[in-house]
């Protein structure tokens, strides 16, 4: 259950409208290594996931990722504000006007719609870990590119820095938790009774 | 300075000239090292120390001279929302950590009370805080533009 704060993570107030950034930042917004995909693929996975310490850090990331979804929106948002179609035809957002108007859809920076192809809930708790982390640093790389983009508008890069930050932050916590998981997977078992074959212990 | 430079740098340490890798070691490593702590009222000396968020009118606030504007209080609930979920996904790893533990009772505490202080006089920041009059509907929503 979720409860809606009506306060962003992080401060945006963006004075200069720029639609041609704006193109390029909604890829966090619903593209592979975005902020939904990133929420959905934490939030999905936590269901079935064996280990203490992961299934909270799935939790609590996959809710702070929806916190970020809310800021890209929001710098996509400000970014489109009052822009005139002309405009926003000129930054390339002529066909993405044509379907949604000045509305935020999830979408690509290429305009591919989100897709749940993005993501994967693999039923196994490293690979499942794994992917997390590879998703963590896609997405740094991800808000690296655009902050080489928007160098010239501090207003922009000022939030977007601090997204980049929480990817490192969130990659160390998932680090941490896959390293629990296989600690634990690596501790001798014992078995009672006449169980001699290598088993799962929860299937007993 | 604006608002913004002081949220980050209260919040990504950047006074002390440390990136971001260097911030998580320095807090791993102080946090892990948690032999002194024994109370759950860490001084402010030492919170700086370990996790460095220092608020501004802090100590005005009680006074009466100078009350902290609409802006100062949302980047303050803004700055203790952050530590308290930073320090909490950090503790979902190290829930052995006293001194995290300390912090984040310090920070979340800090931040019902100022919440509280601030639905009461700016209206509800969540459905659950109890209206006389729907405040709820009240501009700007975080998405758009403001001076606050």
């Amino acid at each position: 259950m979720w409860t809606y704060n009506k306060v962003l993570q992080y401060p945006i107030n963006i004075k200069c409208p720029n639609p041609k950034l704006a193109k390029f930042i909604i890829s966090q917004y619903g593209g592979p290594d975005g902020e939904l995909a990133a929420s959905l693929r934490y939030l999905s996975q936590r269901f079935a996931m064996p280990d203490q310490n992961a299934k909270a850090i799935l939790n609590d990331i996959g809710t702070e990722e929806l916190a970020h979804l809310e800021m890209v929106g929001t710098i996509v948002h400000q970014l489109t504000k009052n822009v005139c179609p002309e405009d926003l035809e000129k930054a390339g957002l002529g066909a993405y006007y044509t379907d949604h108007g000045v509305d935020v859809y999830p979408q690509s920076a290429a305009g591919t719609p989100f897709t749940a192809a993005y993501i994967a809930t693999k039923g196994d708790p490293i690979a499942n870990l794994q992917e997390d982390l590879a998703a963590e640093q896609k997405a740094r790389a991800t808000y690296e590119k655009l902050i080489d983009l928007c160098k010239d508008d501090p207003d922009v890069l000022d939030p977007l820095r601090f997204l980049r930050q929480r990817e490192i932050v969130h990659f160390q916590r998932f680090g941490e938790a896959l390293r629990g998981v296989q600690d634990k997977l690596a501790e001798k078992k014992f078995y009672m009774g006449n169980c001699t074959k290598k088993i799962n212990p929860e299937c007993c | 300075m604006d608002t913004t430079d002081n949220y980050m740098n209260r919040n990504m340490n950047c006074n002390c000239n440390m990136n971001d890798t260097m911030l998580l070691q320095n807090m791993n490593s102080n946090m892990m090292d948690n032999s002194n702590c024994c109370c759950c009222k860490p001084s402010r000396q030492e919170s700086i120390a370990t996790y460095s968020y220092q608020f501004t009118n802090r100590e005005n606030d009680n006074c009466g001279e100078t009350q902290p504007t609409r802006a100062e209080m949302l980047e303050e609930i803004r700055c203790l929302g952050f530590a308290v979920v930073d320090i909490a996904q950090y503790l979902n790893t190290h829930p052995d950590d006293s001194k995290a533990l300390c912090l984040h009772r310090e920070y979340s505490e800090q931040l019902r009370d100022l919440k509280d202080k601030y639905q009461k006089v700016y209206g509800p920041l969540s459905i659950y805080y109890p209206c006389n009059s729907w405040r709820w509907l009240e501009e700007p929503w975080p998405w758009e533009r403001s001076d606050f």
